[in-house]
């Protein structure tokens, strides 16, 4: 179902990734890497199709590895409060390279639409600046997507972070690699890393 | 504090020396992100990376993010370690599935707790099943159990999980590090 007022989720993805440069984008388990292969393939997205909760985790560890390379973690909403803690431990590392955007549905699109607790009581941008992301967000227009894409390849003002108030219609899905190992490398190769 | 419950067992000196053979092996292996949840028996090689210039502490809230970190480390080119304590292996479970799914260099030292002289029986049930959990998950195990062995356990890990990409975690049994003691 579509509510009014709500943004496409292709949209803002798309947004969020249509003049990204050298950002390397991690995709979130579930409709988000798919939103992200819908955007275009490309050699620096991690697609993941499974790790519930480690997608912030992830980009810490990448940010923190490449400081100059903008690293942004593209997620839903039921993923990043199963990785809630992960905010907790960016805030304390403050990678200034790192950026967090949830798409928030306020649902399990995957299994059924079940809502999360973001639809009634939880506050992602309020747990997030409470862990000490200063820059937190809360998104609800396409104006303000295009600010956040802008601000993402700023490598020195991070972390920041987005939840974005999507609607939770279910779209034809977009299915990216399945093959960690591949997705895996074909990031380290782009970075100019060689195999062990 | 952990307190040598068996004091003659191991000679003092060299019990209070293995953390630093750790650090020096993660030192020259070019470990760089070193991911951990505290443990007692951890505290004197967290300091040493919380005061080394080329490794970074860091701080997790539960250890499955480690194994995450871990991976995106890897694919920005950088080596990492885990440090946690034997109950954290139950709550990385699902996490643990990155590892043959992405191949990435994955090493982990887990102090251990419920066996060798335990005083908390809430320590014993995970305590007991942390070698099967990593087995079952596909991790290698290799065990440490006096202070003279820790440092060609730990070349031997090292060189597994970084050159073989043979996931690998090393046990820190409760009888080197010392069965905790209660007082008031």
């Amino acid at each position: 179902m579509s509510k009014a007022n709500l943004l496409d989720r292709r949209q803002v993805v798309s947004t969020l990734l249509a003049d990204r440069k050298d950002v390397v984008a991690i995709g979130g388990l579930g409709a988000s890497t798919n939103d992200m292969c819908a955007a275009g393939d490309h050699a620096r997205n991690f697609y993941l199709w499974g790790g519930m909760g480690g997608a912030a985790m992830i980009g810490l560890g990448l940010a923190l590895a490449q400081p100059r390379l903008p690293v942004l973690v593209i997620t839903g909403d039921g993923e990043m409060l199963m990785g809630m803690g992960s905010l907790a431990t960016i805030g304390l590392q403050k990678p200034s390279n790192l950026s967090i955007a949830v798409l928030d549905n306020e649902a399990y699109g995957e299994t059924g639409g079940q809502t999360s607790h973001t639809s009634a009581t939880a506050d992602l941008v309020g747990v997030a600046r409470a862990c000490g992301i200063v820059d937190s967000r809360s998104v609800t227009t396409m104006a303000e997507v295009e600010a956040f894409a802008k601000a993402v390849h700023d490598v020195t003002a991070g972390p920041r972070f987005a939840n974005v108030k999507i609607d939770s219609a279910n779209l034809e899905r977009i299915l990216p690699s399945r093959d960690g190992t591949y997705i895996l490398n074909r990031i380290r190769g782009d970075l100019g890393f060689q195999p062990i | 504090m952990h307190a040598r419950a068996d004091a003659a067992d191991t000679a003092a000196e060299s019990s209070t020396h293995w953390p630093d053979d750790i650090f020096a092996t993660l030192q020259r292996f070019d470990v760089r992100q070193v991911p951990y949840v505290p443990d007692a028996g951890h505290s004197r090689l967290i300091q040493r990376v919380l005061a080394s210039s080329t490794m970074r502490g860091i701080p997790l809230t539960t250890e499955e993010e480690g194994v995450a970190l871990l991976a995106g480390a890897w694919a920005g080119g950088q080596r990492g370690v885990l440090l946690m304590q034997s109950s954290g292996v139950g709550n990385c479970i699902n996490m643990l599935s990155l590892i043959p799914i992405l191949r990435f260099p994955f090493l982990t030292l887990v102090t251990m707790r419920g066996e060798w002289g335990e005083f908390n029986p809430w320590q014993v049930p995970m305590g007991s099943t942390t070698q099967g959990v990593f087995e079952l998950s596909g991790v290698k195990v290799l065990r440490a159990s006096t202070a003279a062995e820790v440092a060609a356990v730990l070349e031997a890990a090292a060189a597994q999980a970084y050159n073989a990409l043979t996931p690998t975690a090393v046990l820190l049994s409760q009888r080197l590090i010392g069965a905790k003691v209660f007082t008031k």
